[in-house]
C-alpha cells in the first residue's frame, strides 16, 4: 500500500509569546523539519515615515523612541543627526558625551532585554529575572534625565533636552519597599546621575558574570544554540546584516568604531567578534558588548564629571531659549513662538546618517525641500533586513530552532513595521 | 604602501563609469544618479570590482517628488487675510482622497534611492534611479546582485507602487492584506481612504469609508536665505560665548 504524505503548512503567530511582538510566521514543515518559512510582517505598520511628513521636524523625535522600542535613544541620535547635518550644527561637546553615554545604557537596556527573553523562549527561566533586575536601574536613568521611563524624547538637534540631574530621584517608602530594603535600593540615590551610574557601573561586570554562569557553560543552552543557525560573513552581507548578525560572523565591522559619531572617536572600546557565526557566537558577542558598553560609560561619566558646560546650541532658530530668558526678552519670546508654532526651516538637501543601534545599523535618509517639515524621511532599520533573511537562514532546521533564529535577531516589531 | 586605487570615491566612479552616472558630493556623502536601463551592469560591477567592493546594499527606499518645494504659507508677501493664507493646503495630511493633488506636469516622480556599503574600503555610495514612466513606474530589480534587497523593493513597491522587473516574489509587504492603494505616494491622503470597525449587526469587522477630517495644523513653509544667513550669524556670535 502506498501512501502519499504531503508537507504541510503551520502558522506561527502573530499572537505567540516567542515571536517578540507581532510576527506572523507561515512555516511550510516537512515534519519536524522547516522546508520553507514565509514571514509576514507589518501588522505593526503605523506609516511614521508618512506621519513625520506631516509635521515639524521636531515633533516626530517621539516617533523615534517608538521605533525600536528597545532601543528609544539610539533611534533618536539617528534622526537629530541627519538634521543637524542638513543645518550644518553641530551638538556642543557636553552634548555629544551624554549622547555616547545614553547610548552606551540603551545598549545595556537592549541587550538585557534581550538575553532575558531569548533566554525565556530557549527555556532558560532564571536570566529574565536577573536581567529585568538591573534593567530597572537604567530605567530609572532614562527618567531621572527625561522624567519618561522609556520613550524618551530626549535628543535634540542642536544637544539634549537638558543637562543631567544634580540629584538622582530616590525611592519613597511604600508597602513594597521599606526598612532595609528601601536603604538598600536608596543607598546608590544618594547622589546625582553620575554618581549612580558610577556606582551601577562598578557592580555590573559582575552582574554580566551571574548571567553567564547561568548560560555560557549549560548543557542545554549550547545544545539549543551551537551550531543554530550558521551565517557564513558572504551570507551577512548578501542579506545585508549588521551589527552583532554581522560581527557574529566574524566581520569586524562597528559604526562606532570606522564611522564615528558623537564621541565614540575619544573613548576606549573593543569591538567582540565571533568565529562560528552561529547563535551561540553571537549570544558571546552581545555579552561581551554590554562589559564595553560599561567601560564607555565609565569613561563618559569622568569626563561629564569634569568638563560642565552647554549641552544645546545657543542657536535661537533652532533650540528654544531658555524660561527666564523668554520671560525677560522679547527676541528670545518671539523666536520661542516661532520655534513652537513654525519649526524651523532646514536646508533643501538630502543625507543618509547611521548610528550603531544595539540591533546593528540603523539609519535616517532624510530628504528636505526647505521647508519646516520633512520632504521624505526614511528610516532604515536593521530588523528588516535580518527578518528577510529568516527564509534562507531556517531552511533544514528544526522548528524549536526557529524560535532560536527570531531571539538572536532580536527582532523588535516597532522597527521592523515601523 | 602606497594606495593601490588612489583619488576619491567619486572620482574613481568617474574614471569607471564615465558619463553613465552623474556624481554629486556633498559633505562627504558620494550620491550618483543613473539611468533604470545601466543599473544591473554598474551595480554588479560595484559589488565586484576591487575598487569599488559595495559588498553590502543597506538600503533601498522610493520616494516620489510630487509636490517638492510647494509651499502653504507666503513668506515673501504679507496679505490683508491674516492666518487663513496658512490654512488652505495641498500638502501632506491636508486632504482627502477627493481632493488630492494631480499630477500634472512633474516630470520624473517616482525614483528609488539606494545606499551601499563597502566594508572592505569602508566608504558609502548613494545611487538615485528615477523610473521613466510616472504612470507606470518600473525598475529593474536588484535580487540577482544582493538577496537582501528583497524585503526593501517589495517595501518600495507597497508603499509607492514601483514595480521591480525580476523581483522574484513581488507581494504587498507592510499594508494590510488586500489593501487598495500605495500609501507613500504623495497624493495618497494621510488619513487614508477606509477604516475598520466591528459591525455588531454583521458580527464581523467590516471597511467603511473613513470618518475623519483631515487635519494638519501646522502649515508647510519654506523660507530661505535671510533667515538661514541670520542664523548662522547668530550661531556664530553665541559660540563665541560658549
Amino acid at each position: 500500500m502506498t501512501q502519499e504524505i504531503r508537507n504541510y503548512t503551520m502558522n506561527f503567530g502573530p499572537q505567540h509569546p516567542a515571536a517578540h511582538g507581532v510576527l506572523r510566521l507561515v512555516l511550510e514543515m516537512d515534519g519536524e523539519t522547516v522546508v520553507r518559512a514565509d514571514p509576514h510582517v507589518g501588522l505593526l505598520h503605523r506609516g511614521s515615515e508618512k506621519l513625520a511628513e506631516s509635521k515639524p521636524f521636531n515633533q516626530s523625535i517621539g516617533y523615534m523612541d517608538r521605533l525600536d522600542y528597545m532601543s528609544m535613544m539610539c533611534n533618536e541620535h539617528a534622526y537629530v543627526l541627519a538634521i543637524e547635518t542638513l543645518l550644518g550644527i553641530e551638538a556642543p561637546a557636553r552634548a555629544q558625551y551624554i549622547r555616547t553615554m545614553f547610548d552606551e545604557i540603551t545598549r545595556i537596556l537592549n541587550h538585557l532585554l534581550w538575553i532575558g527573553t531569548h533566554g525565556l523562549d530557549l527555556g532558560a527561566m532564571a536570566v529574565f529575572l536577573y536581567a529585568f533586575r538591573e534593567r530597572e536601574e537604567l530605567m530609572d536613568c532614562y527618567e531621572a534625565v527625561s522624567g519618561a521611563r522609556m520613550h524618551a524624547n530626549y535628543y535634540r538637534p542642536g544637544g539634549v533636552y537638558r543637562d543631567l540631574p544634580a540629584q538622582m530621584p530616590q525611592h519613597r517608602e511604600s508597602p513594597w519597599h521599606k526598612g532595609n530594603d528601601l536603604k538598600r535600593l536608596n543607598s546608590w540615590r544618594e547622589g546625582s546621575l553620575l554618581d549612580f551610574l558610577d556606582a551601577f557601573t562598578a557592580d555590573f561586570p559582575s552582574k554580566v558574570g551571574e548571567y553567564e554562569e547561568l548560560l555560557t557553560g549549560n548543557r542545554i543552552w549550547k545544545q539549543r544554540t551551537v551550531g543554530i543557525g550558521v551565517i557564513s560573513p558572504e551570507l551577512a552581507q548578501q542579506w545585508g546584516m549588521t551589527g552583532a548578525m554581522l560581527r557574529g560572523s566574524g566581520v569586524e565591522w562597528d559604526l562606532r568604531k570606522k564611522q564615528p559619531y558623537a564621541k565614540y572617536a575619544e573613548v576606549d572600546f573593543d569591538i567582540p567578534v565571533g568565529v562560528n557565526g552561529d547563535c551561540y557566537d553571537r549570544y558571546l558577542v552581545r555579552m561581551e558588548e554590554m562589559r564595553q558598553s560599561n567601560r564607555i560609560i565609565r569613561q563618559c561619566v569622568q569626563w561629564l564629571r569634569a568638563n560642565p558646560g552647554p549641552v544645546m546650541l545657543k542657536n535661537f532658530k533652532v533650540a528654544p531659549p531658555s524660561r527666564v530668558e523668554m520671560k525677560e526678552d522679547m527676541e528670545a519670546m518671539i523666536h520661542h513662538f516661532k520655534l513652537f508654532s513654525e519649526g524651523y526651516c532646514v536646508p533643501a538637501g538630502e543625507t543618509y546618517r547611521a548610528v550603531e543601534a544595539p540591533k546593528g545599523e540603523f539609519g535616517c535618509y532624510l530628504v528636505s525641500d526647505g521647508a519646516n517639515k520633512p520632504f521624505r524621511v526614511h528610516l532604515r532599520a536593521p530588523g528588516f533586513a535580518h527578518l528577510s533573511s529568516m527564509d534562507t537562514v531556517v531552511r533544514g532546521h528544526m522548528l524549536a530552532d526557529v524560535v532560536a533564529m527570531i531571539g538572536t535577531y532580536d527582532l523588535v516589531f516597532g522597527d521592523v513595521d515601523r | 604602501m602606497s594606495d593601490p586605487h588612489p583619488g576619491s570615491l567619486a572620482e574613481q566612479l568617474a574614471a569607471r563609469f564615465g558619463d553613465t552616472l552623474s556624481l554629486t558630493a556633498v559633505r562627504n556623502e558620494t550620491i550618483a544618479e543613473l539611468a533604470a536601463a545601466d543599473l544591473i551592469a554598474v551595480t554588479t560591477a560595484l559589488r565586484d570590482e576591487p575598487v569599488f567592493r559595495f559588498s553590502e546594499l543597506i538600503d533601498l527606499c522610493g520616494i516620489d517628488y510630487l509636490s517638492y518645494g510647494q509651499t502653504e504659507w507666503d513668506t515673501d508677501t504679507a496679505g490683508g487675510d491674516g492666518f487663513s493664507r496658512g490654512v488652505e493646503g495641498q500638502a501632506m495630511g491636508r486632504f482627502n482622497w477627493d481632493e488630492r493633488p494631480r499630477a500634472a506636469s512633474e516630470p520624473r516622480r517616482f525614483a528609488a534611492v539606494i545606499q551601499l556599503l563597502s566594508i572592505e574600503h569602508n566608504r558609502r555610495l548613494r545611487l538615485h534611479v528615477f523610473c521613466d514612466d510616472d504612470t507606470l513606474p518600473m525598475l529593474p530589480s536588484l535580487t540577482s546582485v544582493w538577496a537582501g534587497v528583497n524585503w526593501f523593493e517589495r517595501e518600495a513597491f507597497d508603499l509607492y507602487g514601483i514595480i521591480f522587473d525580476g523581483h522574484p516574489d513581488l507581494r504587498r509587504i507592510l499594508t494590510d492584506y488586500g489593501f487598495v492603494g500605495h500609501p507613500f505616494r504623495k497624493d495618497f491622503p494621510l488619513i487614508g481612504n477606509v477604516e475598520v470597525r466591528y459591525d455588531p449587526e454583521l458580527k464581523r469587522v467590516i471597511y467603511q469609508p473613513v470618518s475623519i477630517e483631515p487635519r494638519v495644523l501646522v502649515p508647510r513653509t519654506i523660507r530661505n536665505d535671510a533667515d538661514l544667513l541670520q542664523a548662522k550669524a547668530e550661531a556664530a556670535d553665541h559660540w563665541r560665548e560658549n
